[in-house]
């Protein structure tokens, strides 16, 4: 063994026998580098998370609670009743010390959500949505948030729990704050901490905590915490940033669990979609919305997170028959109702000597305010008030004109329908062979299939003009999408933004347009990526079957991109296909 | 050089740092252990429901056969006990027996080939690892829905008795006190394990310091309740079946040679609580008062006067009568000796 050799099998001697010294000491020097390397990437993780953590004041920086950023040009989430006692403007701080001005763009009352936007920058640290569907029982977690008002310095507080249940269902108050398919987790959830983020072990936002079960305790963290699911929120995203005051879907048909454990259909009503697409008493829900049910509360857990308006799946059960169905969902609330109940809670939902009758329902950890104001602030804060609309009905109107103006914009891109105000001839055929021409003008719409002729007077009232017989309204839909095309969104009359919704068949959410002519409302649903329409469904009245209108082949036709098939679909039937071989789309017609 | 910092930095993972590494927070979750765990975890439902008593608490199975261990409280109080499996199947529960030392009860399904704990009287774990808790705290699942997981530590290992006085309870055994929030409304039957599944522990009843207020969060520890499980599980503190073929002495005990009066027998099951007691009687000498609930004779069980009466009819006079009664919130042995 040569000399150098020796001297570095004497300093691994010393090595080991410092280790071995240190080791039992309690020394840092033992902790395996997997350890440290462990706890640096937990500390990186929730240092990018917390920075997306936000403290939620109002107007006058007084009350507080928590919200975090979800994108990149500052809109953020936090919860109904966080934001409530602050009107339409609030104040958020963010980790690196500085005070933002927001501004409210959608509430939630229902499901206790609210969608602000800081504005003043375009790169704030946003957090990165997970997929609340892969959270399991027993997975860490964290917690960001503001609780009891500690962050003077505007640095959030974290605490690190796990997982402790999925798929709960938490009562609403009332018709408000219903907690469906939400998350429970023993992180410290407490007063101030209210629609902080949720994150998994990788910092994926997983949910937006809101509430947590206190009973006799007071009102601090007993380890039951309940988070909004991330995925219920991005269900209602679409929703939320149409600046209205959004509401929950309901069935219209009600369920219980029956003897064998089943889950079926205790009370329906007559003037229900799901009673017109054959549900009925005593039928057993199999699945609904993508998910098994087998449970009431499992039942709920999925409806309580879709939002009225939605189409969805429904398989039933009926004399041992299995029916799939899309339906559609209502509301919760009746429209007066909801705004009603919306602004009743504009008040402090805290109540700081809870009565003992209250104990054994779960509570929501509402911050302890400094002092409240639950009146708007007088003055709009300078820059905010260009983005900010009232009227009757939304949160902030200025975001659902913004957002038609963007779906309409998208639309009208490769199209040039203004001044068309002439009759609109196609010629094509059905799926059957027979010819089929329709002539499309201002006033009227006429269509021959083969030797069939149906037309209908645009002047007059449209919901009894259903021609042809079977459509559903095939021609006054027509009319409807023509009428829309040519005039656009501002002359048509009452058009606004839903927010997004899904279509049978297609993956991801579409954008919505809501257009109502007389009694006649009409849906349009949109390609997101190309701006397409996909879908129209035309309502003549309340609770009757849409005719449908499934637009696709669009190409251009003298600089318009115009459909060259359509599906009309009514009920649960199809009834036709139409392939159009030719568009003229007359050009200032009136003058010739 | 490289070639010895490459073996210092082997030799980390050999030293005693390494055992610091297997009792360090594991990034990995808890999903798997929790899944195998689940199905054995029970939820409760039975008499309450009143205002600050829940109508339901938690439990596990420790049989294949259907055996719940739970704790023993007003919730079993009733003919209608419900017993509540992970998957949704809802049993009626038919309580087997039960310890009022520990305030642990077993409860009996109809039902086989169910996963199950298995009780280990030597499972223990030290101060400072890992605990898992398992319950249904404020009732929050029903049917197929699960129970609440909470982590945390095992903060000490010591007595309830400690704190006698401070703390309102008839079990002063050892217990594991733990930083998380176990105890709340419903988590009492609930199943403390380690980091790994394996049960270590059943929590106990909410428990509140009289003093200061603040609620203690503990588990009673397997080791403590494993006899006494398998006592209620073998019938040993059940009461005599009649028909049992025991010979009767010619002169046994009876209430009114010992001076016990007890409440008018009412119902099947009467409970046998203490209405009078002759003044210098046996039982006065002995201690018994008015108000006192008669648990326990010798080691069976005592659920109604009619139990008190025929098992003290297998009791000759000279013998001793050992008594375990409940004066309110204390647990009190008695010896009768007739002189």
């Amino acid at each position: 063994m040569n000399a150098p050799r020796r001297q570095e099998h004497g300093l691994l001697a010393c090595a080991l026998l410092a280790l071995f010294v240190y080791g039992t000491s309690g020394s840092t020097a033992e902790i395996p580098a997997r350890v440290l390397k462990a706890e640096q990437q937990r500390i990186t993780v929730m240092q990018k998370a917390a920075a997306t953590s936000i403290s939620v004041f109002d107007g006058t920086g007084q009350g507080g609670g928590s919200g975090v950023v979800v994108t990149a040009d500052g809109y953020a989430l936090s919860n109904f009743h966080v934001t409530s006692p602050s009107g339409a403007f609030m104040k958020c701080g963010l980790p690196d010390g500085r005070v933002y001005d927001a501004v409210v763009v959608g509430l939630d009352p229902t499901g206790d959500v609210a969608l602000i936007k800081l504005v003043e920058r375009d790169d704030f640290p946003n957090a990165v949505m997970g997929d609340s569907d892969t959270v399991r029982t027993g997975d860490w977690c964290f917690a960001a948030g503001n609780p009891f008002l500690l962050a003077t310095d505007m640095q959030p507080s974290i605490s690190f729990g796990i997982v402790s249940g999925i798929h709960r269902y938490q009562y609403p108050s009332g018709t408000l704050l219903e907690y469906a398919d939400c998350i429970q987790t023993d992180a410290a959830i407490n007063p101030g901490n209210s629609g902080g983020p949720l994150f998994n072990e990788s910092g994926e936002l997983i949910g937006v905590n809101g509430r947590g079960s206190f009973e006799k305790r007071g009102r601090v963290n007993v380890g039951v915490g309940y988070s909004i699911s991330i995925n219920q929120i991005k269900n209602f995203m679409g929703y939320l940033r149409s600046g209205r005051i959004v509401d929950h879907a309901t069935l219209g048909a009600s369920v219980s669990t029956d003897d064998e454990g089943r889950v079926v259909i205790t009370n329906i009503l007559q003037n229900s979609d799901v009673y017109r697409r054959g549900l009925r008493y005593g039928d057993e829900v199999v699945r609904f919305a993508g998910r098994s049910i087998s449970s009431v509360n499992g039942f709920k857990n999925v409806l309580g997170t879709l939002p009225k308006g939605w189409r969805v799946p429904l398989s039933y059960r009926q004399n041992g028959v299995r029916y799939d169905r899309m339906v559609r969902l209502a509301g919760v609330h009746a429209y007066e109702e909801l705004l009603a109940k919306a602004a009743s809670k504009l008040t402090p939902p805290m109540c700081p000597d809870q009565h003992p009758e209250d104990n054994e329902r779960p509570q929501r950890p509402a911050p302890s305010r400094r002092k409240l104001s639950s009146k708007v602030p007088g003055d709009v804060p300078d820059g905010l008030a260009r983005f900010y609309t009232a009227r009757r009905g939304y949160a902030n109107y200025y975001f659902n004109v913004a957002n038609r103006g963007r779906v309409w914009d998208a639309f009208m891109r490769h199209s040039q329908f203004f001044g068309r105000h002439g009759i609109w001839v196609a010629n094509g055929e059905l799926q059957d062979g027979r010819s089929f021409h329709v002539d499309l003008d201002a006033d009227r719409a006429a269509a021959s299939l083969d030797t069939d002729l149906a037309h209908i007077n645009g002047a007059l009232d449209l919901s009894s003009q259903l021609e042809p017989k079977g459509s559903g309204g095939f021609l006054a839909a027509l009319h409807v999408w023509r009428r829309l095309l040519t005039l656009g969104p501002r002359q048509f009359g009452d058009v606004y933004y839903l927010g997004t919704a899904p279509l049978s068949g297609r993956d991801g959410l579409c954008d919505v347009l809501i257009a109502i002519h007389d009694v006649v409302e009409s849906w349009f649903y949109f390609d997101p990526s190309n701006g397409q329409l996909l879908l129209m469904e035309m309502y003549p009245d309340r609770d009757v079957d849409p005719c449908e209108l499934y637009f696709s082949e669009y190409s251009l036709v003298d600089r318009c991109l115009m459909p060259h098939r359509i599906e009309i679909r009514y009920g649960n039937t199809t009834f036709g296909v139409i392939t159009i071989n030719r568009w003229d789309l007359a050009v200032e017609a009136e003058k010739a | 050089m490289k070639f010895t910092i490459g073996i210092i930095a082997f030799a980390l993972f050999l030293t005693p740092g390494r055992s610091f590494a297997a009792t360090s927070p594991d990034t990995s979750s808890f999903a798997a252990v929790v899944r195998d765990v689940q199905p054995k975890v029970v939820k409760v439902f039975g008499a309450g429901g009143l205002r600050g008593l829940e109508s339901y608490q938690s439990g596990f199975l420790i049989s294949a056969e259907g055996h719940v261990l739970t704790v023993w409280s007003y919730v079993l109080d009733t003919e209608f006990v419900s017993v509540v499996l992970d998957d949704g199947r809802r049993f009626q529960g038919k309580l087997v027996g039960a310890d009022p030392r520990l305030e642990i009860a077993i409860l009996k399904i109809d039902s086989d080939a169910l996963p199950h704990f298995v009780l280990e009287p030597t499972a223990g774990i030290s101060i400072g690892a890992r605990i898992l808790a398992f319950s249904n705290l404020f009732g929050v699942a029903h049917g197929d829905e699960q129970a609440s997981v909470l982590h945390g530590n095992v903060a000490a290992h010591t007595r309830l008795a400690a704190r006698r006085g401070a703390y309102q309870t008839r079990y002063h055994g050892p217990v594991y006190v733990l930083d998380a929030m176990t105890n709340n409304p419903g988590a009492a039957g609930g199943a403390l394990t380690d980091q790994h599944g394996k049960l270590i522990g059943i929590l106990g009843k909410e428990l509140r310091n009289a003093h200061n207020h603040t609620w203690l969060n503990y588990a009673i520890p397997t080791s403590e309740f494993t006899k006494s499980t398998s006592d209620i599980l073998s019938g040993r503190n059940l009461p005599r079946l009649a028909d049992e073929n025991m010979k009767l002495p010619a002169a046994p005990h009876t209430l009114a040679r010992l001076g016990v009066i007890l409440v008018p027998e009412v119902l099947d099951k009467t409970p046998p609580y203490i209405e009078r007691v002759v003044a210098d009687s046996v039982a006065d000498r002995a201690g018994l008062r008015p108000d006192d609930l008669i648990l326990f004779v010798g080691d069976r069980g005592i659920p109604s006067i009619a139990a008190l009466v025929s098992e003290l009819r297998r009791i000759d006079r000279l013998d001793e009568v050992k008594l375990l009664v409940i004066r309110a919130e204390d647990l009190m042995e008695v010896i009768l000796r007739l002189e």
